[in-house]
Order: C-alpha cells, then sequence, then structure tokens
C-alpha cells in the first residue's frame, strides 16, 4: 500500500506560506504604509458646532415674511450612547417606544462620535426634562437649532421652504453635514449662502478616554459662526395677501412689478398653501400630501416656471417689432370683416369698427389686423425669404423679454418658448414656409409660450416706453440700505419710444371703450390689454396685463387664471382690483371682489 | 520495543505552555478591547468580559486536565454519541435557538449564559471522522469510507447553514485539508480550488459570459486529452457541477444575510459602503496599520478604546493585539501559531494508530483555518467572515470547544505507541 508520509511536508510548507503571507501583510500596513496613521489620528478629532441663526425675510414695509423660531432637537452619539428608559422618553417625546428604539437602534450603526439628530422639534415637556437630567444620560444631547416660522403665513411659492440636507447635497459641497438644513425652492435656496451665514466649528483631539485634551493644530481648522443675513424684498405683504385671497381656489398666477424699480410687489401662484406647513415636526407629512397632489400642483410656483399661451397680450410685441422695423406706421390699416382667412380656415375676430390701425387694433384686440402685420412683417421682399424675416422678428420678440430667463432671484426660471426657424424648418420639412402657416404665433396662440412673470415685465417695458430693470423679489440683503448689486443695470429695448406711445394709446383706450373696460379706475388713468389664451379642449385662459397711472406708473401687472375664459372675465377684475389695493388702499368694488373671491376654477 | 508498547508518556508541555500563553494573551486583549475607566484588571465583577472569560479560561484548564485523566479509549469509543448529541443540540438550536448578531446559534442555558452548539460540533466531527477513516476495514472500500466521511462533515454543515452562520459552516472545509494526509487524492484539492474560483467569477462576471468561459475551456480539455475516457468523464462532471454552482451562486447569494451579501461584496471590491462592512474592515486596517514597529502601549491604542472597531472582544481582537503591541507583539502571536501548528504536526507523525493521527491533522487543520481567516480578515486578505481566534477571542463555548480538541490531542499523544 502506497504511504503517504510525505504529504507531512505539504502541511507545513502550507502553514508556513500562509503565515509568512499574514506577516508580510502586517509588516506592510503596520511600518511601510504611513495612510492608517493619519486615519487613526483623524479618528481622535471632534468636532463642536456652533449653528447660525438664519436670516430673516422682510417685507417692503418691515413685517416679517420668513422669521425664526427656536427649536431643541434631540440627537445621539452612537459611541457614547448608554440604555436609557425607552418607555419614560418615549412618553415625553410624544411618540412610539418601538418607534424610538428602532430608530435609536438604526442611527446607533451608524458610529462614530457626531451627533445624529433622532427627533426634531421636541416638545417642551422633553426639552426642560433633558436639560434638569443631563447628567443621567450618556450619548444623547439636547441641541438648540432655528426652524423657520411665517407669522403672515404668505409668499410660500417666492419664499421657498427647508429641508435637511439630502446625501446628494453633502456629497456635492462640503459645507453641508448630516442633519443640517438648506433652502430647497425659492429665495431660501437661491440666496441661501447669504441666508445661513457659516457655521461655527471648533476640532479638539481627544484621548483614547474620548476626553478632549487640546484644540487641533492650535485651533488652525476653527472657524467662527457666522450669522444669516436678512433680506429685504420689495413684497408689498398687504398686496401679497390680497393677491392670494383673490386667486383662492383658482390655478393661476399674478405677478405685480414697479415698473421703475423692476422690484417685485407680489408674486402669487395659486393654488397657495400656509408656509408653516412645511416647517416643525409634520413638515414631512404635509410636505408628501402637498407633493401628492396630482390635480393642481399646489408645490409648483406658476408664476415663473409654467409656460402658458399669451394669447391675445402678444400682439403688443408683434406691433412694436413691425413698428421699429417701419413696416406698418400708425396710419397702416387692414380691414377686417370678421376674421383673417388662410386658405380655407379662417382665425375669428369680433364685432368692432373696422378698418382699424395699431392704435385701434389693441384697442379692439383684432385678430385680422396683427395676422396681417405679422405677413407683411415676416413674408417681406426686403428679407427674401421668410425664414429670415421670422427671425428678425423674433430678435424683438426676444428683446422683449420672450423666450430668454429674465434672470429674477428665484431658482429654475422658465425661459418661455418662442420657436426658432429652424423649428419650423423641422416641423414644416421644408425651408420654404411663409408666415400664413405660422401665423397664430402673431396672436400669441400656437407655439408660443410665456411666463406670468414676461408678461408683467411687457406691461413694465410699456409703462416705462421702453427699458425695465430685470423684476426681482430682493432689494437689500444684509442691511436696508445694502442694495442688492444683481438689479442696477436698465436694460434699453432696441425700440423707439415714440412707437411705445401707440400701444399706451391703444391699452389706454382699450380701458375707457375697448376690450378692457372693466380695468376703469375712477381718476386714475389705466392702460390695459386683455388675452384669451386657447387651452383646448377645455376653457381658455384668462390673461391679462395692465400698469397705471399712466402718467407716473407705479404698478405693472400680469394675472392669468386657468380655464377661467375671456381676459376680461376674471384676468380684468382681478388685475385691476389688484391695482385698486395696491395705488388707492381701498377696495370700493366689493361686490366685484366677492364674486372674484367666490370664483372655483380648481380640478377636483 | 516491549516494554515500551502502553506506556504513558508525560502531557506535551510545548502545547501546553503555548495553550496557556494564548489564553493569558487574550484574557489581556479583552481587558484591553472592552476596558472601560475606573474598571480596574481585577475587579471581581461578573459584567466585567475579562471576569468572565477568566472563568472560562479557569474552567477550561480544569477540563483540560480532566481530558488529560481520561482513558484515550472514550473519544473513540464515544465518537458517535458525541457527534449524536451535537447533532441534537443543532437541531434544538434551530427551533428553539437564540438569535446574536443576526445568527441564530445560540441555545439559552440559564439568563445570561449561553451555548453555542456549532463551536462544538467541530471538535465531534473531528472524532467521528477520525474513527471511520481508522476503521480496519476502511482501506479495503475506500470509496464507501469517502462517502461516509464526507456525510458526516456536510450534515453538521448544512444545520450549520440553516443557523446562517457562514462562518463556521466554511470551517468545515478544514477536514477536506486534514484528510489530505491520509491519501486523499490530490485532484479533489486542485477541485476544490476550481470551485472556489468559480465562485468568486461569477460574482464577477456575467452568468452568460462565464458559462461559455466554462464551456471552451472543458471542450479544449477534452480535445487535448481525448484519448483518456476516464479523464473525460471526470471533466464533464466537473463542468456539470460547475454550471450547478454558477446558477446556485444567485440563489444561493439570495439566501444569505443582508451583511454577508455586502462583506462579498466589499471583498471582491463590487462595493464600498463607510458604514457597512468595509466601515468594519477600515477601522480594523487603522487599528493595525496605526500600530507601528511597537505599538501604542497597553490601553492606550485609540481606535482601540474608543470602540471604533466593531466586534472587537470576539472576532476583531487581533485589532487590539495589532494596535497596542504593534509588529513586536503580532509576531510575537504569529510565532506562537505557527509553532503549535508545527507541533501538533510533528506528534501527530508519531502516533502509531491511525485514529490519533487523523484526529491530529483535524485538530492543526481546524486551527489553521480560524487562524488564518480570522486574522487574515482583519488585514483585509480574507473576506469579513465572523469567525473566532483561537484561545484569543472572547466567548465561554469557543474557548471550551478549542480547550476540548487541544486537549484530547494531547491526551492521545500521551498514548502514542498504543492502538487505539
Amino acid at each position: 500500500m502506497r504511504s503517504y508520509d510525505n504529504r507531512k511536508l505539504f502541511f507545513v510548507y502550507i502553514f508556513i506560506l500562509a503565515f509568512i503571507a499574514l506577516g508580510v501583510r502586517i509588516f506592510y500596513i503596520q511600518i511601510i504604509d504611513p495612510t492608517y496613521k493619519t486615519l487613526a489620528e483623524k479618528n481622535t478629532l471632534r468636532y463642536v458646532y456652533e449653528y447660525p441663526q438664519r436670516g430673516t425675510i422682510y417685507d417692503a414695509n418691515g413685517k416679517i415674511l420668513a422669521g425664526w423660531r427656536p427649536i431643541y432637537n434631540l440627537a445621539i452619539i452612537p459611541y457614547e450612547l448608554e440604555p436609557f428608559d425607552t418607555n419614560y422618553i418615549a412618553q415625553l417625546l410624544a411618540t412610539d417606544t418601538k418607534l424610538l428604539k428602532t430608530k435609536i437602534e438604526k442611527n446607533k450603526k451608524m458610529g462614530g462620535y457626531q451627533p445624529i439628530i433622532i427627533y426634531e422639534d421636541i416638545p417642551d415637556a422633553a426639552v426642560s426634562y433633558f436639560f434638569e437630567h443631563e447628567s443621567e444620560f450618556k450619548g444623547i444631547i439636547v441641541e438648540k437649532r432655528f426652524m423657520r416660522n411665517y407669522p403672515l403665513k404668505t409668499g410660500a411659492h417666492f419664499l421657498g421652504y427647508i429641508s435637511e440636507a439630502s446625501p446628494k447635497k453633502i456629497e456635492e459641497d462640503s459645507y453641508y453635514q448630516m442633519g443640517d438644513y438648506v433652502g430647497v425652492t425659492g429665495l431660501e435656496e437661491f440666496y441661501e449662502k447669504e441666508l445661513r451665514g457659516h457655521k461655527g466649528v471648533k476640532v479638539y483631539v481627544a484621548d483614547v478616554h474620548n476626553r478632549i485634551v487640546d484644540s487641533y493644530k492650535k485651533g488652525q481648522l476653527d472657524s467662527t459662526m457666522i450669522n444669516g443675513k436678512d433680506l429685504y424684498t420689495s413684497i408689498d405683504a398687504d398686496l401679497q395677501q390680497y393677491g392670494e385671497e383673490l386667486m383662492q381656489n383658482k390655478r393661476g398666477a399674478i405677478v405685480a412689478i414697479n415698473p421703475q424699480t423692476g422690484e417685485i410687489l407680489a408674486l402669487i401662484s395659486a393654488p397657495s398653501y400656509d408656509p408653516n406647513l412645511l416647517t416643525g415636526r409634520e413638515r414631512n407629512k404635509n410636505y408628501i400630501m402637498l407633493s401628492n397632489d396630482n390635480k393642481n400642483h399646489t408645490l409648483y410656483n406658476r408664476a415663473t416656471m409654467t409656460r402658458y399661451p399669451p394669447g391675445s397680450t402678444f400682439k403688443i410685441v408683434n406691433g412694436l417689432a413691425a413698428l421699429q422695423e417701419n413696416f406698418i406706421d400708425e396710419k397702416t390699416s387692414f380691414g377686417c370683416y370678421g376674421g383673417y382667412r388662410i386658405g380655407s380656415h379662417t382665425i375669428g375676430c369680433h364685432g368692432h369698427p373696422s378698418p382699424v390701425n395699431i392704435i385701434s387694433g389693441i384697442q379692439y384686440s383684432c385678430n385680422t389686423f396683427f395676422c396681417q402685420v405679422f405677413k407683411v412683417f415676416v413674408d417681406n421682399k426686403y428679407f427674401g425669404k421668410s425664414s429670415i424675416g421670422y427671425e428678425r422678428w423674433r430678435y424683438y420678440v426676444n428683446s422683449l423679454g420672450f423666450g430668454v430667463s429674465l434672470g429674477v432671484d428665484l431658482p429654475n426660471e422658465y425661459s418661455g418658448f418662442v420657436p426658432t426657424s429652424e423649428y419650423y424648418n423641422r416641423l414644416k420639412g421644408t425651408r420654404n414656409w411663409k408666415a400664413d402657416g405660422i401665423v397664430s404665433v402673431a396672436i400669441g396662440q400656437g407655439e408660443i409660450g410665456a411666463t406670468p412673470l414676461q408678461l408683467a415685465n411687457l406691461a413694465a417695458i410699456i409703462a416705462n416706453k421702453g427699458w425695465y430693470i430685470p423684476p426681482h423679489i430682493v432689494r437689500a440683503i444684509g442691511h436696508p440700505d445694502s442694495l442688492n448689486a444683481r438689479y442696477k443695470n436698465k436694460i434699453i429695448v432696441p425700440i423707439n419710444e415714440k412707437y411705445f406711445n401707440f400701444i399706451v394709446e391703444g391699452m389706454e383706450k382699450a380701458v375707457t371703450s375697448g376690450t378692457a373696460r372693466i380695468a376703469q379706475l375712477p381718476e386714475i388713468r389705466v392702460a390695459a390689454k386683455t388675452g384669451t389664451a386657447q387651452d383646448p379642449p377645455r376653457k381658455s385662459h384668462s390673461v391679462f396685463i395692465a400698469f397705471g397711472p399712466v402718467d407716473n406708473p407705479k404698478i405693472a401687472i400680469a394675472v392669468l387664471v386657468e380655464n377661467a375664459g375671456w381676459g376680461a372675465s376674471y384676468g380684468g377684475p382681478i388685475a385691476s382690483l389688484m391695482m385698486e389695493k395696491y395705488l388707492t388702499d381701498t377696495i370700493k368694488r366689493t361686490d366685484l371682489e366677492n364674486r372674484m373671491k367666490a370664483a372655483d376654477f380648481l380640478i377636483k | 520495543m516491549q516494554q515500551n508498547k502502553n506506556r504513558k508518556f508525560p502531557p506535551d508541555i510545548i502545547i501546553i505552555s503555548i495553550y496557556i500563553i494564548l489564553s493569558i494573551i487574550g484574557l489581556i486583549s479583552i481587558y484591553s478591547a472592552s476596558y472601560q475607566e475606573g474598571v480596574n484588571f481585577f475587579s471581581l465583577s461578573f459584567k466585567y468580559l475579562h471576569v468572565k472569560q477568566f472563568i472560562w479560561i479557569i474552567t477550561g484548564i480544569l477540563l483540560f486536565v480532566l481530558i488529560i485523566y481520561t482513558s484515550p479509549h472514550l473519544f473513540s469509543n464515544a465518537a458517535e454519541i458525541f457527534y449524536g448529541v451535537i447533532l441534537v443540540l443543532l437541531f434544538l438550536v434551530l427551533v428553539i435557538g437564540a438569535i446574536v448578531g443576526g445568527n441564530r446559534a445560540w441555545l439559552d442555558i440559564s439568563n445570561g449564559i449561553r451555548l453555542q452548539p456549532s463551536e462544538f460540533a467541530k471538535y465531534t466531527t473531528a472524532l467521528l471522522i477520525s474513527k471511520i477513516w481508522s476503521d480496519p476495514d476502511a482501506k479495503t472500500n475506500i470509496n464507501k469510507t469517502m462517502r461516509n466521511v464526507l456525510i458526516v462533515i456536510a450534515i453538521p454543515m448544512l444545520l450549520i447553514f440553516l443557523q446562517k452562520d457562514i462562518g463556521t459552516m466554511l470551517i468545515f472545509f478544514a477536514f477536506i485539508l486534514a484528510l489530505y494526509r491520509e491519501g486523499l487524492p490530490s485532484y479533489i484539492i486542485f477541485i476544490g480550488f476550481w470551485f472556489i474560483i468559480v465562485f468568486i467569477l461569477s460574482f464577477l462576471i456575467k452568468q452568460f459570459i462565464l458559462l461559455l468561459i466554462l464551456t471552451a475551456i472543458t471542450l479544449i480539455l477534452i480535445f487535448i486529452y481525448r484519448k483518456k475516457r476516464k479523464l473525460i468523464i471526470r471533466f464533464v462532471e466537473i463542468y456539470i457541477i460547475s454550471i450547478i454552482l454558477i446558477i446556485g451562486v444567485n440563489y444561493f447569494y439570495n439566501m444569505l444575510m443582508p451583511h454577508h451579501q455586502e462583506r462579498i461584496e466589499v471583498m471582491l471590491g463590487l462595493k464600498d459602503d463607510p458604514k457597512g462592512a468595509s466601515w468594519n474592515l477600515r477601522q480594523s486596517m487603522i487599528a493595525i496599520g496605526s500600530g507601528g514597529l511597537t505599538g501604542k502601549g497597553f490601553l492606550q491604542g485609540s481606535q482601540t478604546q474608543m470602540k471604533f472597531v466593531p466586534e472587537q472582544t470576539t472576532d476583531f481582537i487581533f485589532c487590539a493585539i495589532g494596535e497596542e503591541w504593534g509588529f513586536i507583539g503580532v509576531l510575537v502571536v504569529l510565532s506562537l501559531y505557527l509553532l503549535l501548528l508545527l507541533r501538533i504536526i510533528k506528534l501527530a507523525e508519531r502516533q502509531r494508530s491511525i485514529f490519533s493521527r487523523v484526529y491530529g491533522y483535524s485538530v492543526a487543520s481546524l486551527l489553521f483555518f480560524h487562524i488564518f481567516i480570522n486574522i487574515g480578515m482583519t488585514v483585509g486578505l480574507m473576506p469579513v467572515i465572523g469567525i473566532p481566534l483561537p484561545f484569543i477571542s472572547y466567548g465561554g463555548s469557543s474557548y471550551w470547544a478549542f480547550t476540548l480538541l487541544l486537549a484530547t490531542f494531547v491526551n492521545l499523544d500521551m498514548y502514542h505507541n498504543d492502538v487505539i
């Protein structure tokens, strides 16, 4: 029989080889590779943070739109945590014992000496209990932080809200750590750096028993806490609140601008919500409730993020372009025989005197006139080709703030949509299309999309007769006198002031004896233009732009009410009431006001 | 020669010395790894781990003495009974076991005291396969013997697998290594390696591509050895088992505990999660790596004292040694272990009875697997598998089980000229 005695050596070799492998590996990490020594030192560092107070957001009259209140968060330090009476603490926290236990266990596993928040904004009874019995709890701390509150409950959309920094945010920006707050949407996001301030940090070295023995590198890495800066906005809280009341139970937006400064007086997106819903203990639950609103999209800021067809308000833009290029003048007139005919199809018009020029065209909002103007412009022989004519037309449209971002101080501003000639080349499958093929853009229908903010800005440009300062909410940062450096420059529109006079005259006539008579205010000269933006198969959107007083414009406004019908039906009255409120501070037309407040266009 | 027969030799002093030195090293390390301020080494309270371990060591040494004075024939005669009792306990664990650290591996004896039968299963399995292999008829029907041995190994493995204690289950592969000494064909070791490689590749390569590669290799081998029918049949067998393995991996993988899945993924570099399994490994390597040549000193290891390393009194006890005693401490421990293993091999070779020799090799292989995998995992050479470091890790069951294992071999060696 064969003997396997020599296999003894196999074992001896395997054992020796394996132990040499272990020895070499350990020699390498202990003696050769220095990284582990640095990492071990890092593990002995303790970071103590001091949290700044977030800046307050004021309205134009010094009222607090977004303030703060102190809250207390319960945090655990995983490596220091010792068992405690969870039943009693759960009772104090008004929570379930089981839930508390799972939260603790889950976070304990994260390890480390950095506090992890497990309960936010804990009840007062719990705060005082923890402070009184501090010595009985190891590894549990109560941290003071600041949370927003909104005494006026207004302006939810432009203010935005605050949330805990997401893992993605923490990865992108090393300033943030788990449990830090960060502004999401609105001014909170746009001015996050100014509002948040800078948290203070002190780095210490701990000994092996986790006692702090010294500051790290003589405090080289330390920084002092800097409180956040306050924001002084141009929002008129009364006007804002009034607008929200008028827009209740509707979908749409109001934007009111002071044309002389570009400052936004009110910015309403409807339906709106109480911003206090997204602060405090219930905020996650409330957020889910609001974001689940798939019918009316409450959280969405329609004023700056939604694209609507501007409807007849856009005729002004079309007219200004043609005037500036001298394709028409104030005497140019076209006959209107109930509509504009393209082959067998007709763009209808309503009854009004004929023929019309630029002034009466705006006064009566004549579709035929502006289709003719567009055709004269785009198909003009001067350009040789309609697509070249269209590009020239688009240049004026862009210069009046459409199809471009205006640079408002809110995140995710939508630029709207003005198609390029290239877009039509692809759409039509040819480069030889004519004005008639795309004529609906002449009257603000078809592909054209604009935000309510852009419409309000158009009203401001007309009020100023040819210039604007980009619309913005924040007037000053840190101190009421330190003006927002972002918004200093006037932007001059490449259209002569005299052409604006025709438009203003037409818009004033629309108010005195045209389509916008609803906007009349006693003793105040108002200019306005209606719009009815088609949204088939549903009812049209009611659009309205206005400004006043004409001789010294103080407010330019755009109102859009989704699926509410003609421009003069809801958009007009609401815009007019807003102007009445702002310019006279009293509402005389209470019947109209009540009718507007009562209207309900929400999708049920 | 005659007068030498049935002579009782004194117990091996080298093995006993190493056993006691390692136990003391363990006790000191546990004290350091569980150190709380104000707790003296001589604080006699049972709530402290080092005091408990002290009790396990004292009772363990008593057990050692008891075993030495036992008749060597008991172990081979009662091997089936021991084996059977442990199987029953393993069954019981599955029914009424307590769950600790995600594994259902413990039996509650009385308040606070728990028994882990799977630790003792290694011992009883070693006894029984030694007995089967040393049977006078074993060599006449080698296939039947091999089959029986595999069954004896497989049953406790299955029960321990059902407890989801993958680490302890894998340790049973040590017996395959042990039997290599007894003439287990070399190709079985090669096939074992082959399956381990296929197993790991099935995580890394897409199933389809791996099957393609496998088929190609098999076809090439068949072509090369086309004249040897026996070999071809073997290749086809391995091919089929490999396919089953690859397809089974997915299924098997989904059966694993999430923390085991994670550990495998971290080991294979598929996942880097700073707070999950790789966190443990990272902190463990920081602890050992920062130890330097001479270490930070007793109770002065920041990683150990600040409890950065999880399970540092049990699976990761080696970190405390590496950090506080440095490379010198590591060399001392490694040398003691290597000396112990080589000594066991040397003594096993002088056994007259096959039973004692097989048992000796089983002890050496089991200890080797434990030491290599445990230390290997703390420095990132091996996946993080929760198994104790012999004689050093905290725990009564494992300490007693290793004591039994070693003491029984010392006893058998005292009668190495006998036929047992």
